[in-house]
């Protein structure tokens, strides 16, 4: 290969994050408020959910898996922790018996599509409509209000400027960064999501792996749920509704392969950060909610097509 | 080192097959394609279930359960299709050669050590003569008979290798690395482990079995020493009894 094309592939593969950096500098030149730090720490708060969650997001996607229960996760996981938050007064039994759940729901997709091989998508719908159910049956449908001033507290301390949840998201793409390149379990996530069969025979226990990574997702997707219950002050049977499209949506505008196999953390957090950013600027600019729709599906759709186009390149 | 493979049969299969393999011996399975020499090594392998039967190296016996855990026992399959089973396509040379020795060589049992594995990868790749511009070149780019020697790089990696299974090891590869690779086979052989290569090409077979199994059907149809195996012998064994006769009737059926 020359030098050139070497170039070439370069710019191929940074297209993304260039694009949003070309995109922040024209927002922060042309949008009123947009580059100023609280504006920024918000668009950043804005984000931390989808951020976190879009970690384990990654994985499920680089192996060739879906994931469409996170919103009701968030939202069940939320209710949970502040129901049991509001019998034991414990913020330690709140956190576990949410995380605890989260892990359990996402162990159970993982049985379901591992073990016994149900069809991801239809897999996740089903355990989405459930765990939706469930999060309303425990709340009776009410919102369940939080009192507890240390677990409010917890959203909203600033810590080095920058706000707890934000911290929480920054860790996690470290965590899934490191895990995704430098551990088996990354490079095996990406060998069965490239070919699952070609992988088992070369010794992956591909349905053990799978479980994991649900696992993982549910487990992480619950830390969040508690973290948003924090910042609304309470848990919300109906929150994070579409939640799971936002975060497929920052995956797929990061690069991440639907056909599997391919996946970087570092794209991932353009992609979270090009959601959080087009969100708060259309907000800055006062437009309408439904316009707002459009506009997101609009850029997952160019994601997309970018991405087929990059895709016929390195091919030729 | 003894591979004694008893009464093994999968659950589709009408009928279950015995035969064992010594260390340092190449054992040839021939037979016409459907004759079912692909599936007993799958079975083997642990890659399908099985149903009845037993595997046992050197007197261990082995659960198959999956492909890992005969890995783990020292067992290793090149598998036929190459290109859907074998190669993990979109990944590089590198991580093909690294993706399963790799877990005997992590740091706290976590982390992988990039630069041994790059070592190991630039090492395999002299070693074998492998044709890439470099170990992280995406395999799907390298030719038929590299992508062979890749996967046979990962099995080599392997410390405890004890029985080599090839499928098919040369179908669709050029002749100069048809030859290489066979000397790699004859390279593992000669460290004593057990090899067992099936192949549709009698040739081939013929060239470098010291014995020769046939299969017919499903069901192991002769067993050939070296020395008695010839084209004549092994196709006997393998071509169907009713052939002759069955064409003859269809003739015959046409004529009239």
């Amino acid at each position: 290969m020359n030098p050139s094309s070497y170039k070439q592939k370069w710019l191929i593969e940074q297209s993304m994050p260039l694009t949003y950096a070309l995109l922040f500098i024209v927002l922060s030149l042309s949008v009123e408020n947009f580059f100023s730090t609280a504006n920024i720490v918000g668009l950043m708060l804005s984000v931390a959910q989808i951020g976190m969650v879009a970690c384990t997001m990654m994985l499920c996607l680089a192996s060739r898996d879906f994931d469409l229960s996170v919103g009701s996760t968030i939202a069940f996981s939320g209710v949970l922790g502040a129901i049991i938050l509001e019998h034991t007064h414990s913020i330690g039994l709140a956190a576990a018996g949410a995380l605890l759940a989260g892990a359990a729901i996402g162990a159970g997709n993982g049985v379901l599509i591992a073990y016994l091989r149900v069809n991801a998508l239809i897999a996740t719908l089903a355990t989405m409509l459930m765990v939706r159910g469930l999060a309303f049956i425990v709340s009776g449908g009410q919102a369940v209000g939080i009192a507890d001033e240390s677990f409010i507290s917890f959203g909203d301390t600033s810590i080095a400027g920058l706000p707890v949840p934000v911290w929480i998201t920054a860790a996690s793409f470290i965590v899934f960064g490191v895990l995704l390149n430098h551990t088996v379990f990354g490079r095996n996530t990406l060998a069965i999501g490239g070919n699952p069969e070609a992988a088992r025979l070369a010794g992956v226990n591909v349905e053990r792996l799978r479980v994991w990574i649900f696992l993982l997702q549910g487990l992480v997707t619950a830390l969040a749920g508690l973290i948003l219950a924090s910042r609304i002050t309470s848990g919300q049977p109906n929150s994070a509704q579409g939640f799971e499209l936002d975060v497929i949506s920052a995956c797929v505008l990061g690069g991440v392969s639907l056909h599997g196999g391919k996946a970087k953390i570092f794209g991932v957090l353009v992609g979270v950060l090009i959601m959080g950013t087009v969100e708060n600027v259309m907000n800055l600019l006062d437009v309408d909610a439904f316009y707002q729709y459009l506009m997101r599906g609009l850029i997952l759709l160019a994601a997309v097509l970018l991405d087929q186009l990059k895709a016929r390149g390195q091919r030729g | 080192m003894r591979l004694n493979v008893s009464a093994l049969r999968g659950p589709d299969q009408a009928s279950a097959t015995s035969f064992s393999v010594r260390g340092g011996e190449i054992l040839g399975f021939f037979g016409l394609v459907g004759a079912g020499r692909s599936e007993l090594m799958r079975l083997l392998y642990g890659a399908d279930r099985r149903a009845a039967g037993t595997v046992q190296l050197d007197g261990v016996e082995l659960n198959g359960r999956n492909p890992a855990a005969a890995i783990e026992a020292g067992i290793v399959l090149c598998p036929e299709d190459r290109k859907e089973q074998g190669i993990l396509a979109q990944a590089s040379v590198a991580e093909n050669i690294n993706i399963s020795c790799r877990r005997h060589d992590l740091r706290f049992g976590l982390f992988l050590r990039h630069s041994r594995e790059a070592q190991r990868a630039d090492a395999f790749i002299e070693r074998l003569r492998i044709k890439t511009p470099g170990r992280e070149q995406e395999i799907r780019l390298l030719s038929g008979g590299n992508q062979q020697k890749v996967i046979l790089a990962r099995w080599l990696a392997e410390a405890n290798l004890k029985v080599l299974i090839l499928d098919e090891p040369t179908r669709g590869i050029d002749v100069g690395a048809k030859n290489e690779i066979y000397r790699i086979i004859h390279e593992v052989a000669e460290r004593g482990c057990c090899v067992i290569v099936v192949s549709s090409e009698l040739p081939e077979v013929l060239g470098i079995a010291d014995r020769i199994i046939v299969m017919k059907q499903g069901v192991i149809s002769g067993e050939l020493e070296r020395e008695h195996a010839n084209e004549t012998s092994v196709l006997q064994l393998a071509l169907p009894d009713a052939t002759v006769h069955h064409n003859q009737e269809n003739l015959e059926r046409s004529i009239a």
